[in-house]
């Protein structure tokens, strides 16, 4: 009996010739040789203060689930429908559980050349594209254990390429509902923005279920050309019972730009990377993560910016709630690499805690391997000031009510800076719901 | 009726020392009085006991407002039963805006079903930052976030008026105000006077006064109120300073734990 629960066993040809008869694409499956052939020399990730050793990445009921294909925005579940902003989106993809469920792009971005496809259907009609990107810059396939497996495994996502010196003013949402205990989602967002081109990203993955004892291994990759700017929206809501692998990567060209603002509300075991590589000169990232922890879960926030650039600026804001007996550790890496001159590395780490159980665990970390350049660090962990919660009071506010404003309040920051007004109201309505539901 | 605050022997300690020891003080509505004294002597103390500061423990005493006990409530239900404390110190809370705020401190006064309209709430909020002299942005501004003492003041006097309270406790309301600020707090708290509002308000200055004319002046010392008049103390006490008090009373250090 294996005691060690990352010593897995999985069958090459039985991962294969299963893709081969869902007739998923030639580079999917060439990738996923590629990725069965180096797995098991492969370390597991190692996140910093967070043992991972027993958690089990690896037990998955179906590689692939059916999922239900929608026809029309209308007919999409209404736990869907609330997240969408009618006015606003009109380049969407919706995914249920495994299956590309719905697709709407404008006929004007598809005029333009731009692509919004299910990955597996991006991996048929533009192999070429997501080949030269996919898993190459942002994630390596060969990285670790993990990023191997999610390449072996991939069940769903998304791909989008924006053409040079387009800018698209709607934002392009992904909704991903998760409904089947039994489903795996091994997704991974591919976003390419060519030379001088915007983007708005949103992102929901959710839960209607209430538990799953399957595997999250989700990849999202962040391709910025010389001037692009890509904005990047997340709130990720899945059920409590899975494990988790979440990586979020950038890299950003010169004078380019990625913004994240991520709200990580998943109630599983998980481990998060947001990481954004400055590669060009006077290249941006501001990376905003907002979480609430609750139950017994634990999670693991890793945020880096590694600034290869000149005049670089990278920024990262973290704040975290944990409750009941969640434990939190946040990581923060500002990394200004060897000519890097005239770059600033600034980052902010809170976490607040509401009960005595509950863990919290900020560090923040400055790499340094330039003399000219700017960089700072703040992090705190606390508890509800009571001369607030009293300040409150005073006023007649209840105590419940004093916290939930003192919360909101604390994670705003990061709600703001989504781009999406429905996806904002969601994430408070979520916040909500985790932080006082009993 | 007029509502009747009432303070009867209270003691009060801060991490087990004594601060108060004994103040006897009865308020009714339609009434302002004033509490002075030199630094050091009690007086916020007894500001913030009376409204239920966690760091301040009453040892012994009571509070009634109305006859209902005070000390047995939560900090909220005292508010509820309509007192408020200006404070002096008012604290900053990010991401909560100034009129969200106190829209929910109305609201929590009043019945479930029976917010108040968005529309009157606006217009109040807007006359009263108007005589206040307060810029409009501020109710958006983020609760105290930034603001410099004299707006945190001024945002206190808001709330007093938006809130209505049976009794205000003003702690120290005129400190680091110049001259045109402080007339601005004075006629926020003029404007309240009235035969259903009852001020306790805490100064060390009598500068104050000039504005706003107490109906009782009390003089605090070593914890205790040791002397009580009218105006015409207030005067003196600008006039003279503590000395003559001390050296009628036989008081030499005035300040707590020096007797």
């Amino acid at each position: 009996m294996a005691t060690d629960l990352n010593e897995f066993v999985i069958n090459r040809d039985e991962i294969i010739s299963a893709a081969k008869a869902r007739g998923e694409s030639d580079l999917m499956i060439r990738k996923k040789e590629a990725a069965l052939d180096k797995i098991d020399s492969l370390e597991m990730p190692k996140p910093d203060k967070t043992k991972i050793t027993r958690w089990d990445f690896f037990s998955v009921s179906n590689p692939v689930t059916e999922g239900t294909i929608y026809d029309s925005l209308d007919d999409l579940p209404d736990s869907v429908q609330e997240l969408l902003d009618r006015e606003q989106t009109r380049n969407i993809y919706v995914q249920h559980n495994n299956t590309p469920a719905f697709l709407r792009v404008s006929e004007e971005l598809k005029d333009k050349g731009v692509i919004i496809e299910s990955i597996a259907e991006a991996s048929e009609n533009h192999p070429e594209l997501v080949e030269k990107y996919f898993m190459t810059e942002g994630v390596k396939m060969d990285e670790h254990k993990l990023t191997a497996y999610h390449a072996a495994m991939l069940n769903g996502g998304i791909f989008v390429y924006v053409p040079k010196n387009v800018k698209i003013e709607d934002p392009v949402q992904m909704v991903l509902l998760h409904d089947d205990e039994k489903a795996s989602l091994f997704n991974h967002v591919l976003i390419v923005a060519d030379e001088g081109s915007e983007l708005t990203y949103v992102e929901n993955y959710l839960s209607s279920v209430e538990e799953s004892s399957e595997q999250i291994n989700i990849i999202s990759e962040v391709i910025a050309k010389d001037n692009a700017k890509v904005t990047y929206g997340a709130v990720d809501f899945l059920a409590e019972g899975f494990t988790g692998y979440v990586s979020h990567r950038g890299v950003a060209g010169r004078d380019a730009t990625v913004d994240w603002a991520l709200g990580l509300m998943n109630d599983s075991n998980a481990i998060y990377d947001n990481t954004t590589y400055l590669m060009g000169d006077n290249s941006s990232s501001n990376l905003k993560t907002v979480v609430v922890g609750r139950g017994s879960q634990t999670q693991n926030f890793t945020t880096e910016i590694v600034q290869y650039g000149q005049d670089t600026v990278g920024h990262i804001l973290k704040h975290g709630v944990m409750r009941d007996a969640a434990t939190g550790i946040f990581n923060g890496i500002g990394h200004i690499k060897d000519g890097g001159t005239r770059s600033d590395a600034q980052q902010e780490s809170r976490v607040l805690m509401l009960s005595e159980k509950a863990r919290g665990d900020a560090n923040p970390i400055l790499l340094i391997d330039e003399d000219d350049v700017t960089a700072g660090h703040a992090a705190s962990v606390g508890r509800v000031d009571p001369i607030q919660m009293f300040y409150l009071m005073s006023r007649g506010i209840s105590r419940k009510e004093a916290e939930r404003l003192v919360i909101h309040g604390f994670l705003a920051p990061v709600v703001k800076a989504l781009p999406v007004e429905s996806v904002k109201n969601q994430l408070r309505d979520i916040i909500e719901l985790k932080v006082l539901a009993k | 009726m007029a509502s009747v605050l009432e303070i009867k022997e209270l003691h009060v300690e801060i991490d087990g020392k004594e601060i108060l020891k004994g103040v006897n003080l009865t308020i009714k509505q339609g009434e302002i009085h004033a509490v002075m004294g030199p630094n050091g002597t009690g007086k916020s103390t007894l500001a913030q006991a009376i409204m239920g500061h966690p760091r301040y423990e009453v040892t012994q005493g009571e509070v009634y407002l109305d006859g209902e006990d005070v000390l047995e409530m939560e900090v909220d239900e005292r508010a509820q039963a309509g007192l408020f404390l200006g404070m002096q110190y008012p604290s900053e809370i990010s991401g909560v805006t100034n009129s969200d705020f106190l829209r929910s401190s109305i609201n929590a006064q009043r019945e479930e079903g029976d917010e108040i309209n968005l529309m009157q709430f606006i217009k109040q909020l807007d006359k009263s930052m108007e005589e206040l002299e307060m810029d409009t942005d501020m109710s958006t501004r983020y609760l105290n976030e930034g603001f410099s003492g004299g707006e945190k003041k001024r945002n206190e006097i808001l709330q007093l008026m938006m809130l209505e309270p049976a009794f205000g406790i003003l702690d120290e309301i005129d400190s680091g105000l110049d001259i045109d600020a402080l007339k601005v707090v004075a006629k926020g708290i003029n404007h309240l006077r009235g035969d259903d509002f009852g001020a306790l308000i805490i100064t060390h200055y009598q500068r104050l006064l000039n504005y706003i004319t107490p109906d009782n002046v009390h003089v605090m010392m070593q914890g205790r109120i040791v002397k009580s008049g009218d105006k015409e103390l207030a005067e003196r006490l600008e006039a003279e300073g503590y000395d003559w008090i001390k050296e009628e009373l036989g008081i030499e250090d005035e300040t707590i734990g020096a007797e």
